[in-house]
């Protein structure tokens, strides 16, 4: 055992003036003295590590807070109609219909994704499933938003084969299907790759369950993995710190995951809900049992008495302080009524996962923790989980944004001959963002569950919730970090106009929003206008289209050195459908349909993949987003999913019509024969600009002729732009794309240079 | 019919095999790798997963789970026993079918649309397919390398136990292609690739006729229900 001796209240008391290492814990001296006022004296090392942890920016929001609040403020009655549960808890919760709900969260795992890869990455999945299991909810889906630094760095293949390996191996190993998600280069990530994890559950609306600690007497129960020594301090240490190579090593901080573990504890906790047996619960992440303890305390009666000595420790060894901090995975804290105990006992044991009863919910407004019979935390929880510091951080216009906007791809050389086009067209099927990712997404199974109606590499993944009904939700994300570098407020509102078309061209009707706002360090006044300006689009966009924001993270101090990353707000939307029978494939898959395009091409090349591929340039204004028009488009395509009047449809967006073309026919196999004479005559448009412009509220549909009429009299009715711009052709081996007058490739060559890019860097 | 199958820790896809069951016509039996308990069903799958996590080695520890004392007896006794991905692995494990196997070949997990020929199709789980009939059924897997020692591989070659062989592609490497493997009786099956996830349209691999609609996986279930019913006449 350890001769450790934990730093009590009473000793806190009588040596009012021992020096503390609160720096190390990433405390300033003002939060410190905060802390001190608080309790009437100083912290004992216990409570020092808890307000350490708990005050952290990845825990206390204590820089974002401010903007945050936007999102529960810029709401309209018709966005809380389905809001079940918003943000604060563990995840958001959206009542999707026939007595079903669904909740669903995004997360960042960036900077244990860089310091060790597979296990960043397979944790990162870890936690966010834990979240959405301690709201009641059945995990059934999983999605990972990547970016790494330039795909020909020699850092980057660690880093993806890694990334990758980690969430194949622990989402795999838990039988969540992965549906989908995002791969992107770019070397502003080189040193901060960002790692997000998605996951969405589903649950009966009588089983909804919430983090809180109410019931005086009853017990706090503490199941799952043993507490070790990893991950000690993670939270604090890992998201308050940008990287430095010239730092000490990081690495013990991140923490090990064992999916096995995990999937019996998901099991676990569903027959636990399933019998009644818990009161409230609250999964362990960052903070461990800092976090769970005192969160819970804070929503439910307020008071709370736990005895340390009863947590089941894996290394005998540990302080106080350490269990107190130990981020140790697969882990749930739950309170349970004295009653039920023995139910539950039956239950946990059932599934083989380690329980010890730490204490009980008291009514004395205090969190107090016991070690060794000595009392070592008595605070008022509230102080440690919600009333951390909040700040207003200095916000500057950057200094170099004016040059930048009017630095635009105007200037740029466009092709103008046939041959010219249909070079770039390929250049950029082989960019390594627009190329196929199967290298990435053939290691994770999307088949596990049987409700998979859609997944990668369609727009968006859909999952049936109801076997008998059909009824299912479509989920799709989205952020494009070039965009948001040039105007973070419209870069938001793209992001969140393109998940939700990536929504809608599935079938399913948007319903709500999470978010994982990725940005650089809060310290400086450019990227707090940057993140400040972020929220605000969003929102403001959010309620426009009277979505819910039901949840998400802020991730800060994404740079290496003073580098800051792109701005890269990844959004999120859920959207509902009746039956997933209904859904609409993101390709064609017969010969002899029109295919319409639907929406206003502009000259928009600014940001493009187009001027980053072929003139690796990045200035200008991003395209308008006009989110009245992306709601129309989105009731023109349910529409039109009900009547079951389009074979298929697919969003515009990186790489323009060129690359929705390309996928078209790479999906299935099936060409095309395309015409932009039209999109040229109507828009004022030149040929490269109808094929690589990234204009907003576009989409390509496929529809059989007969119901041609029907079709157009629908886009007629709502006055929507439509344009016939070709028919498909034969699939087999001879098919192609011809896009008449300009160029024609074979469906062969397309799927040579799309599929040829990632394996050359790591194959 | 009752077709029992049976839930290990870490075990994912059982309410998969369930519900193919259901689709087949069959009554689905959920069993517990804990218990002594077979609840008189007439057949047995051993679902796909990560049971125990695949610690030791894929199948191992779930090979000794208490329930396979009885699955074993039965098995020898001539009751179908199916074991699909993780269950192939516990039916190695548990000498009910030659072989054992190793890590992919390439190293990582695959999933993918797998096409497979159907090389005997006089065994409990393979009767309504045609002799060298070609289907495509899900696989998805990291350690599904099939390997055996030259005699066994001959042994099981000549006694027509090779029930399926990987076309077009050998995803990870196994000996002579194979995919599955039966019993010298028949009766036991096991194989990587998983057809609980071919027998609903909408929700299995892609076809060329439209996007998930690959039923081939259904045949697995039908078979048993009927060679089960023909045995009984």
């Amino acid at each position: 055992m350890s001769t450790h001796v934990a730093d009590t209240v009473d000793n806190a008391i009588a040596t009012p003036d021992k020096v503390q290492p609160y720096g190390a814990l990433g405390l300033k001296d003002d939060e410190y003295a905060e802390i001190r006022k608080i309790l009437g004296r100083r912290p004992t090392s216990g409570e020092l590590a808890m307000y350490s942890v708990m005050w952290s920016e990845h825990c206390s929001y204590k820089s974002s807070k401010i903007y945050l609040r936007q999102f529960g403020q810029k709401v309209s009655e018709k966005m809380k109609e389905k809001l079940m549960v918003g943000m604060g808890e563990n995840a958001g919760v959206v009542d999707v219909g026939e007595g079903w709900a669904v909740t669903f969260k995004v997360e960042s795992h960036n900077h244990p994704s860089y310091i060790e890869p597979f296990q960043g990455a397979a944790t990162g999945v870890g936690g966010i499933v834990r979240d959405i299991i301690s709201m009641g909810a059945r995990p059934v889906a999983v999605m990972d938003q990547l970016r790494f630094g330039a795909i020909d760095h020699p850092d980057t293949p660690r880093v993806l084969h890694g990334v990758v390996g980690g969430i194949s191996f622990y989402g795999n190993c838990l039988g969540l299907p992965n549906i989908g998600g995002e791969t992107y280069f770019d070397s502003c990530y080189q040193g901060n790759p960002l790692v997000n994890a998605l996951s969405v559950g589903v649950l009966r609306h009588e089983d909804l369950h919430l983090a809180n600690a109410s019931g005086v007497g009853n017990k706090i129960v503490l199941f799952g993995a043993r507490t070790g020594g990893d991950g000690i301090g993670g939270a604090s240490i890992l998201a308050s710190d940008s990287f430095d190579s010239t730092g000490p090593t990081k690495r013990p901080a991140v923490q090990v995951g064992d999916p096995f573990a995990e999937k019996v504890l998901i099991e676990c906790c569903l027959e636990l809900y399933r019998e009644g047996l818990v009161e409230g619960i609250q999964d362990l992440g960052a903070a461990g049992i800092s976090c769970a303890t005192s969160e819970l305390a804070s929503n439910g009666d307020g008071g709370m008495f736990v005895e340390l000595d009863h947590v089941l420790l894996r290394d005998p060894t540990l302080t106080a302080e350490e269990i107190l901090m130990s981020e140790s995975q697969e882990r749930m804290m739950a309170v349970v009524k004295p009653e039920l105990l023995d139910q539950f006992m039956a239950v946990v044991n059932k599934w083989d996962v380690e329980t010890s009863v730490l204490g009980e919910v008291t009514d004395t407004g205090r969190l107090v923790i016991h070690h060794g019979g000595e009392e070592i935390v008595n605070v008022d929880p509230r102080t440690v989980a919600i009333d951390g510091p909040v700040y207003e951080r200095p916000v500057a216009y950057p200094t170099w944004i004016d040059a930048l906007q009017a630095d635009s791809a105007d200037k740029l050389a466009r092709p103008q001959s046939g041959a010219e086009l249909k070079d770039q067209f390929l250049s950029l099927v082989a960019s390594p963002n627009l190329a196929d990712k199967s290298l990435i997404t053939t290691q994770y199974d999307y088949f596990v569950m049987g409700n998979t109606a859609l997944s990668f590499p369609d727009d968006a993944g859909m999952i049936r919730v109801d076997e008998e009904s059909g009824l299912g939700f479509a989920i799709a994300t989205d952020a494009n970090g070039r965009y948001c570098q040039l105007d973070p407020y419209q870069g938001a509102r793209l992001a969140l106009a393109e998940a939700y078309r990536n929504v809608a061209v599935s079938g399913a009707v948007p319903a709500a929003v999470t978010d994982c706002l990725n940005f650089g360090s809060p310290e400086n006044p450019e990227v707090m206008w940057q993140f400040k300006r972020a929220v605000e689009g969003l929102a403001d966009g959010c309620l426009e289209l009277e979505i819910p924001v039901t949840g998400g993270n802020v991730s800060f101090y994404n740079q290496t050195g003073d580098a800051p990353i792109h701005p890269t707000p990844v959004v999120g939307v859920l959207g509902v459908i009746d039956d997933v029978a209904r859904r609409i494939p993101s390709s064609w898959q017969d010969e002899g349909n029109n295919i319409y395009l639907l929406g206003y091409t502009r000259t928009e090349l600014d940001g493009s993949a187009w001027a980053g591929t072929i003139h690796n340039h990045l200035g200008g204004v991003p395209p308008v987003v006009d989110l009245a028009q992306e709601k129309e488009l989105a009731d023109l395509l349910q529409g039109a999913a009900i009547e079951s009047l389009i074979l298929s449809a697919h969003d515009l967006s990186d790489g323009g019509l060129g690359q929705a073309l390309a996928e078209s026919v790479m999906r299935f196999g099936v060409g095309a024969r395309v015409w932009l004479d039209e999109i040229i005559e109507r828009d004022g448009v030149d040929a490269a600009t109808a094929l690589f412009s990234e204009s907003t509220g576009r989409v390509i549909v496929s529809v059989p002729r007969e119901d041609d009429v029907r079709f157009l009299g629908l886009c007629e009715a709502r006055n929507y732009p439509v344009l016939r711009i070709g028919v498909t052709d034969q699939g087999g081996e001879d098919a192609k794309l011809d896009v008449q007058g300009l160029f024609e490739v074979s469906v062969a060559e397309i799927r040579q240079r799309s599929n040829e890019t990632l394996p050359k860097y790591f194959g | 019919m009752r077709v029992g199958v049976i839930t290990f820790p870490g075990s994912l896809d059982e309410r998969d095999a369930q519900r193919a069951v259901k689709l087949a016509g069959g009554t689905p039996v959920a069993l517990w790798h804990g218990a002594h308990d077979l609840e008189g069903v007439e057949a047995i799958i051993l679902p796909g997963g990560f049971s125990y996590g695949d610690y030791l080695r894929a199948g191992s520890i779930a090979s000794h789970a208490p329930i396979m004392a009885e699955v074993i007896d039965a098995a020898h006794k001539g009751m179908p026993v199916l074991g699909i991905c993780n269950g192939f692995q516990m039916l190695a494990e548990a000498r009910l079918v030659p072989g054992a196997h190793g890590r992919n070949d390439c190293g990582t997990f695959v999933r993918r649309d797998q096409k497979l020929i159907v090389e005997n199709n006089n065994t409990a789980w393979t009767t309504d397919f045609a002799q060298g009939e070609e289907i495509i059924i899900p696989l998805k897997n990291a350690d599904g390398r099939f390997v055996a020692n030259a005699d066994t591989i001959k042994r099981i070659e000549d006694n027509g136990q090779v029930t399926f062989r990987y076309v077009g592609m050998n995803p990870n490497g196994s000996l002579d292609d194979i995919a599955g493997v039966s019993n010298e009786a028949g009766n036991v099956v096991g194989l990587m690739p998983h057809p609980e996830h071919a027998v609903e349209p909408g929700f299995g691999p892609d076809t060329a006729q439209a996007m998930r609609s690959g039923l081939d996986g259904l045949k697995f279930f039908t078979s048993v229900i009927q060679s089960t019913i023909l045995s009984k006449a």
